[in-house]
């Protein structure tokens, strides 16, 4: 038998369907995510990831559609799904855990409430001791007194508050979870933190996770595979192994030289010249021509497409075409 | 015999139920009047705020109580009493006596409840009407939003007096109708109010939240959205409430208000401005003075509340 991917991205686009015109945030991105698997998206602000994230559980917030491609959760394509059944899929299925952990919380709400809420949402015959013991269990996992569980969330610093919403986020036991920017808004001691407890929550409970960030050294330590995405494209895709040793993409080998060394004494950090294009008006060809130190005639007319460069690495760089070493490796 | 028996125990279920409300009734009052003692640790918004209670919890325990204590019955006319009229404020009448020869002190111990309870009822139909309308049309935007806000805009900038004083006088006298005259002037202030709450809440994280762990838009607009618009809204009902009490007033004093056989400050206001030419001042001051007072009270609950409840200015 075999068994179905978790997750299955086919040429997925998006765009947000502006006053001023078309953005398309995310173009043409295929993936596929086994069960337990960990992904980490990595990408500038506004290269589609948090967007490509959002469209797995369909709440791309407006004006923002879905214009083509398949997702399929489980073999399923849940582009076909009407609102009932995608409410079924968020939170028991896929869970979400989002940027910033201080306004994510219901200020209102006690923060047992929140858990009993999501409980009775998706398991409407839950009795309410055996939901308070869930809680109290998914409060225990992430690290909180349960004492606590009658506090409201503004009595929790923020990383308290980031682990109640990994607890929400893994109450339901989900299949997967995507956390986008889960430590932007904290800082770094806490930062590393919550990244290790997502790390041995999704070791106990072998859930999948996609981990959105825009810093590449989180993600390469922590992630069975990683996406580059830039203005929407997706540029490499490896593992992460593979793509620390081998980066192939100048976007990514870019990345990868901002990365500070503790190791090496003296190092000169380059930075990748130039900012990311408007989406507006996208340059002609590869979207990435007018940073890149290798572009050629060809890179500002065509578009690139995407290129095995070897045994699930992924490109999408002309460079590869005609790569030596892509050849001896073959 | 059956029958007697599930009505024997309906009864003492009942009573049962009744004793336990009452209990609660009473934890509750305890409970309040302890958050009230606690406002004045809270600076100068929590002092405006106790000083506004308690100004208007007397004046509603005096209302409450006035049938008892009132020295004398406030609407009888002449031949049944025998006062001297128009009499200044002396040891047998301390606020005097108007035109009839009617104690004073006796309608300004009265003369609260017709005001209070159009104050109370046009916030009743505000919230009735004004919240659930700008809580479903700003929550579902697009077409419904526009023209609710069209509609209450409109309405907003109609001066709010005048157009009190042509609803209640299409619809006749009676306190139902003052409060509902009020209450069409006062919705688009809740609807505005809880129009602009409602589209920053619905942008803000939790509600996203929330929605990414499968909840639904009902759910959302009563659980996350309403909750946290209720302080607004506290904040906008006391601020109507000093206002209804006024235009209550207004509306009495040019004779749209209840009738005579009702003792109303508003009316010994107008009562009181006719006997002005005669020196007899006394008339209209201490009715006056009420009405003053308990608007005062409640625009110093409303200012203190909205400071209190502003959670920015908390943390």
């Amino acid at each position: 038998m075999i068994s179905l991917p978790l997750l299955e991205i086919d040429s997925l686009t998006v765009d947000y369907r502006t006053r001023r015109g078309n953005v398309r945030a995310v173009n043409s991105v295929s993936f596929t995510l086994e069960k337990g698997e960990t992904l980490g998206l990595v990408g500038e602000s506004g290269s589609g990831k948090s967007t490509l994230g959002l469209s797995v559980i369909r709440l791309v917030p407006p004006p923002g559609v879905i214009v083509n491609g398949h997702i399929r959760i489980d073999g399923t394509d849940i582009l076909s799904f009407s609102e009932e059944e995608m409410r079924s899929i968020r939170g028991e299925k896929v869970a979400f855990v989002f940027q910033d952990p201080m306004t994510s919380l219901n200020p209102v709400k006690k923060v047992g409430a929140h858990f009993i809420e999501l409980i009775r949402t998706h398991e409407p015959n839950v009795s309410e001791r055996e939901a308070l013991e869930r809680v109290e269990k998914a409060l225990k996992d992430v690290g909180i007194l349960t004492e606590r569980i009658n506090d409201y969330p503004h009595q929790f610093s923020g990383g308290m508050r980031q682990r109640i919403m990994i607890a929400l986020a893994i109450a339901l036991n989900p299949d997967l979870v995507i956390a986008d920017e889960p430590t932007t808004a904290l800082d770094v001691i806490v930062q590393a933190k919550i990244l290790d407890l997502l790390k041995s929550l999704r070791d106990t409970y072998g859930m999948a996770l996609i981990l959105i960030t825009h810093d590449l050294s989180i993600v390469l330590e922590r992630c069975d595979k990683i996406i580059v995405m830039y203005a929407g494209n997706l540029v490499e895709y490896a593992s992460s192994m593979e793509l620390h040793r081998n980066p192939r993409h100048p976007y990514t080998q870019g990345l990868l030289q901002s990365i500070p060394n503790v190791e090496l004494a003296e190092q000169k950090l380059e930075a990748i010249p130039g900012s990311p294009p408007n989406l507006l008006i996208p340059p002609k060809g590869c979207h990435f021509w007018p940073r890149c130190s290798y572009a050629q005639k060809k890179c500002r007319v065509e578009e690139p497409s995407i290129i095995e460069s070897s045994s699930g690495h992924f490109v999408r760089c002309f460079r590869e075409a005609h790569n030596p070493e892509r050849s001896r490796k073959r | 015999m059956r029958k007697l028996e599930t009505k024997r125990t309906f009864l003492t279920s009942f009573l049962s139920g009744l004793t336990s409300f009452t209990k609660r009734v009473r934890g509750v009052f305890a409970n309040f009047l302890r958050n009230l003692a606690s406002l004045r640790k809270r600076g100068s918004a929590g002092w405006m705020t106790l000083i506004g209670s308690v100004i208007v919890s007397s004046i509603v325990i005096m209302t409450l109580i006035s049938p008892w204590v009132a020295p004398s019955d406030p609407t009888a006319a002449p031949p049944v009493i025998d006062n001297p009229l128009r009499a200044p404020p002396s040891w047998d009448f301390p606020m005097g006596t108007n035109k009839l020869g009617q104690d004073m002190l006796s309608r300004v111990l009265c003369g609260g409840a017709v005001m209070l309870q159009v104050a109370v009822l046009s916030v009743f139909f505000c919230f009735l009407i004004g919240v659930p309308i700008g809580l479903f049309a700003s929550y579902t935007g697009g077409m419904l939003d526009k023209v609710c806000s069209l509609v209450m805009d409109s309405f907003y900038a109609f001066p709010g007096l005048v157009l009190a004083i042509a609803i209640a006088a299409m619809m006749g006298r009676g306190v139902v109708n003052m409060a509902l005259a009020i209450a069409v002037v006062y919705i688009p202030s809740y609807f505005r109010v809880v129009r602009s709450q409602v589209l920053t809440i619905k942008e803000l994280p939790y509600t996203e939240a929330a929605q990414a762990a499968g909840a639904k838009g009902r759910t959302i607009l009563l659980r996350y959205i309403l909750p946290n618009v209720v302080p607004s809204i506290v904040v906008v009902a006391t601020v109507n409430f000093a206002d209804a009490i006024l235009t209550a007033a207004g509306l009495t004093f040019i004779g749209l208000g209840v009738g005579i056989d009702v003792p109303d400050w508003g009316w010994d206001l107008t009562k009181g401005f006719e006997l002005l030419p005669s020196g007899a001042w006394w008339v209209i001051t201490f009715p006056g003075i009420m009405i003053i007072l308990l608007a005062l009270g409640f625009t110093l609950i409303g200012e203190g509340l909205s400071e209190l409840l502003n959670p920015r200015l908390e943390q």
